[in-house]
């Protein structure tokens, strides 16, 4: 008899948790430790030549985080995952595991703007190319696509602008390319988009944002969807070649449909070394357990403040793909229908200096660089974080002069709506 | 029976009620996956006997190998098959002379040939291709879980501390054994290509 499918609240609450095994303590203990005991010589060898399961040292592996990655793995549908220090470290080690200098990915042009430069400076300088494509046209991704390509890397609902990726069809040019699509999963969570079942073969999170989802704690997250034949045409050998530093073990022969999440454990975590702190996992673990609650809380608040902004007298323009007339509204339905997230962008039509007075009057609102918190966020690009850039710069990375990001929190929407009324007003 | 997806509890049968298996093509070098699931069987407490002719003569953790399965002196449960697909075949027809017969035939992670399946099954055998009796071992009982794996399965009792010898509790509540929606697309994706 197959026991019934959990849904997803409760794989959120008891995915990888299990009663502590010396102590009987329900919730996940925080494992606050650098190392852990051998049995014996014997025992110490097997682990180090991952012959057996268990734990060495945490910068390769702690139980607390185990239990985080297992959590997500479930949560996602993959077959395992590996918790790291923050999402750019998630980036960093999976690409370590599929790029050689000279290799190239496939980028969207829609990117975290941390992204974009983690790619066009850090990654440039290891020898990896970096080509963009625009994710509101899937024929750029295939013209893109050359001998060197080993990865084409998306967001399912993409930063600043929270419009929405059409996954499968990416997904597709991915397959025909024989590269596997990695997808950053940060402003949807898998409580909104599932990307392993849209065709995705690695997803990735700064768990930051809105898995951890209270502005806490630093980290990040690898899934591996056990889709992918990394050994298939030799193009990805940490992965098919064997390792000298592990003796000449093949880590997809040994490990099977979870060979890459153990790749970026065993060959980047450990050498790279961007570990996710015991106490992180644990908060970050705390937060995923009210995960869909809170998820559908800030897609509901933000479709109220989009619609209350989208009639403003002030307001030009709101890019929510939460409202009918949105040009990704179609994409959001299909991909994301219990909602839109909670990132989204809207225009001044008082230009520069109206996005600067509000952020300065609102009062709820907190003005900083981050999102997926359950305070309310906002910032205006142009005279923070893109300050630098000239004003075609702006415009043409999302961050033209009269546009303002709000990432909308779990208060009542009625005190958020109100703030940014007196606001705009002011 | 689809063997494309198990359900947990074919799998967690198998491994709850086998004592005895056969390893054909266990390999004495330790680098290789054959020698680390055996060690990690025989840790679990299974009475392992390692087949490789070309190591006749030699042990592996105390067990002496044997040149084929009809020189094994005892009953045997489980045959678990460690070579590629091409060689599957020979093998299965070399267990279903044994008296008795074996009760399961288990090829190996990227093993897999229906013929032999269908012939073992034919014969009343029990069949799992394309898996690892240790991944599916530390899956079911959660010890996996320490890196990281989904192991499908969740519980409320308290863990059980393994150690040296002890059979782990596989006994846990199991959600969509091997049927995700990954592994489905994988299978898929392998037919699609071919």
């Amino acid at each position: 008899m197959t026991d019934r499918l959990p849904g997803f609240s409760t794989l959120a609450v008891h995915a990888g948790a299990q009663p502590d095994p010396t102590t009987g303590a329900r919730a996940t203990p925080i494992y606050q430790t650098t190392s852990f005991v051998f049995n014996d010589a014997d025992h110490a060898a097997s682990l180090f030549g991952l012959q057996a399961f268990g734990n060495i040292y945490t910068r390769i592996g702690n139980p607390t985080n185990a239990v985080l990655e297992e959590r997500v793995a479930a949560l996602e549908g993959g077959t395992a995952a590996l918790a790291v220090a923050s999402g750019h470290a998630a980036q960093l080690v999976v690409l370590q595991q599929l790029l050689r200098p000279g290799d190239e990915i496939i980028a969207a042009r829609k990117l975290y703007g941390g992204s974009i430069n983690q790619f066009t400076h850090a990654f440039k300088a290891f020898g990896w190319n970096v080509a963009w494509a625009d994710p509101d046209d899937v024929a750029s991704f295939d013209q893109a696509v050359t001998p060197h390509t080993k990865a084409i890397f998306i967001e399912s609902i993409a930063n600043p602008a929270g419009s929405v990726t059409d996954i499968e069809a990416i997904a597709a040019v991915a397959r025909k390319a024989g590269v596997p699509l990695i997808v950053d999963n940060t402003l949807a969570s898998p409580y909104l988009i599932k990307p392993i079942d849209h065709g995705a073969d690695i997803v990735v999170h700064s768990l930051t944002k809105f898995l951890g989802g209270h502005g806490n704690s630093l980290g990040g997250i690898i899934v591996d969807a056990g889709t992918f034949d990394w050994s298939k045409d030799n193009k990805y050998p940490m992965l098919s070649e064997p390792r000298p530093e592990y003796h000449g073990i093949r880590i997809q022969e040994t490990f099977g449909n979870f060979a890459f999440a153990i790749a970026c454990r065993v060959l980047g975590l450990r050498d790279l070394g961007p570990a996710l702190s015991p106490f992180n996992a644990f908060m970050i673990l705390t937060g995923i357990e009210t995960l869909p609650l809170r998820m559908q809380k800030h897609c509901d608040n933000a479709k109220a403040v989009a619609e209350f902004l989208s009639t403003h007298p002030a307001v030009s323009a709101v890019n929510y793909a939460g409202l009918p007339g949105d040009r990704y509204n179609a994409l959001q339905r299909k991909y994301a229908p219990k909602g839109a997230g909670a990132v989204f962008t809207f225009s001044l039509k008082g230009g520069y200096d109206a996005g600067v007075n509000l952020v300065s009057n609102l009062k709820l609102f907190s003005h900083l660089a981050n999102v997926g918190d359950t305070r309310s966020l906002v910032i205006h690009p142009a005279s923070t974080t893109h300050s630098q850039l000239d004003d075609a710069a702006k415009v043409k990375s999302g961050a033209a002069p009269e546009v303002v990001r709000l990432s909308i929190g779990i208060e009542d929407k009625e005190d958020l709506i109100a703030d940014l009324d007196q606001a705009l007003r002011a | 029976m689809n063997h494309d997806a198990y359900d947990d509890n074919y799998i967690r049968s198998i491994l709850n009620n086998v004592k005895s298996i056969a390893m054909v093509g266990a390999s004495p070098v330790n680098v290789r996956p054959s020698y680390f699931a055996f060690k990690y069987l025989a840790q679990r407490g299974y009475d392992m006997i390692p087949v490789n002719p070309g190591h006749v003569g030699k042990a592996l953790m105390g067990k002496p190998f044997v040149a084929s399965l009809a020189d094994i002196d005892r009953p045997i449960d489980t045959i678990d098959i460690f070579r590629n697909s091409s060689h599957i075949m020979p093998v299965v027809d070399e267990a279903l002379k044994l008296s008795p017969l074996p009760k399961v035939i288990w090829m190996q992670l990227g093993a897999r040939d229906d013929a032999a399946a269908e012939k073992a099954e034919a014969a009343g055998l029990k069949v799992v291709m394309n898996r690892c009796p240790k991944i599916e071992y530390g899956r079911l009982s959660s010890e996996i879980s320490w890196m990281g794996v989904n192991s499908r399965t969740l519980s409320s009792k308290r863990a059980p501390i393994p150690t040296q010898g002890m059979r782990l509790s596989l006994n846990r509540t199991s959600f969509g054994g091997g049927q995700t929606a990954a592994s489905d697309r994988a299978a898929k994706n392998k037919t699609e290509t071919t």
